[in-house]
């Protein structure tokens, strides 16, 4: 490819320092769907470091993985909003502290 | 060039992750998503996998990010969590210090300890001059048809659970605990005795 002179280091490490982030926003974020946006930061790093792997072991298969997480954080995304939809229509304003018991 | 690439698509994506985390407003939380999720795919095409950025781009920005919005307006735009205040003491900094450590093993596995070990593909190499989108879908056709039809059946059952989560039930419990002007409308408008 003509861009190949930057090694998978700093792909690497970039997708390390969002995971991160996306792992700190999680616990210290209390309003539930930012929790989600957090989490999917974390997937974005981790998609990122398959498809560095992907390229530097010269191995689609990494790309196929990254293909599956997509598909599975579409899947995860319509149930958990489906689940924030029907707690916020039972409570307003819930926080993750309010729906910590998992009853009502 | 890479190099060039690869920095701006890093700055973006870091400016959107400090976004998510710090924004007031779930609003300002999903556009920054939009940010990092573009770096993302910046990054994706630097790096030859380039149906799986345009991917990014339509599935991520387009369409999960876009129902994070719907969700967040029809719950009301309102609700901003008032990030200055710590509900459990001391929770921030034990959540900074975790962070940290995750990060720092992280890098320092990747980064300063770090060589890429690991077999070389036999069977899903890269051939240069084949488009990526050719053998992404010859791969999944292939050797991953079993992990894609199951995939089908994970969208269906996603399917099914987000209707029966959204049905609006008319025997729908409502809390007691709350009293009664803190209930939203429709609970109210739901509130039969219930058993």
């Amino acid at each position: 490819m003509i861009l190949a002179e930057l090694g998978p280091t700093p792909y690497l490490a970039l997708g390390a320092i969002l995971f991160a982030a996306g792992a700190v926003g999680l616990l210290i974020r209390r309003n539930p769907l930012v929790m989600f946006m957090c989490v999917e930061l974390m997937l974005n790093a981790v998609n990122l470091t398959f498809v560095t792997l992907a390229r530097e072991l010269d191995d689609v298969g990494g790309q196929v993985a990254v293909f599956f997480v997509l598909v599975v954080a579409a899947a995860e995304v319509v149930v958990g909003l489906g689940i924030i939809v029907a707690i916020f229509r039972r409570r307003q304003g819930a926080t993750a502290d309010d729906i910590s018991l998992l009853k009502g | 060039m890479e190099a060039v690439v690869f920095y701006v698509g890093a700055v973006i994506c870091l400016l959107g992750a400090a976004g998510v985390i710090l924004s007031e407003s779930p609003v300002h939380s999903a556009l920054s998503l939009v940010g990092t999720l573009f770096g993302v795919a910046v990054l994706f095409v630097a790096q030859d996998a380039e149906f799986l950025a345009a991917v990014q781009v339509i599935v991520y920005a387009g369409a999960i990010v876009v129902l994070f919005l719907f969700v967040i307006m029809l719950l009301g735009v309102d609700s901003t969590d008032d990030i200055t205040v710590e509900p459990l003491k001391g929770q921030r900094v034990l959540a900074a210090i975790s962070g940290l450590t995750v990060a720092g093993v992280l890098l320092f596995v990747v980064a300063i300890k770090g060589k890429v070990t690991g077999q070389h593909a036999t069977a899903a190499r890269d051939t240069p001059g084949v488009p990526n989108v050719e053998e992404l879908g010859r791969l999944l056709f292939t050797r991953y048809l079993w992990a894609f039809e199951i995939t089908s059946v994970l969208l269906i059952i996603a399917v099914v659970g987000a209707v029966s989560l959204a049905r609006h039930r008319k025997d729908a419990l409502v809390d007691h605990d709350l009293p009664h002007d803190d209930l939203p409308d429709l609970a109210v408008a739901a509130e039969e005795p219930a058993s």
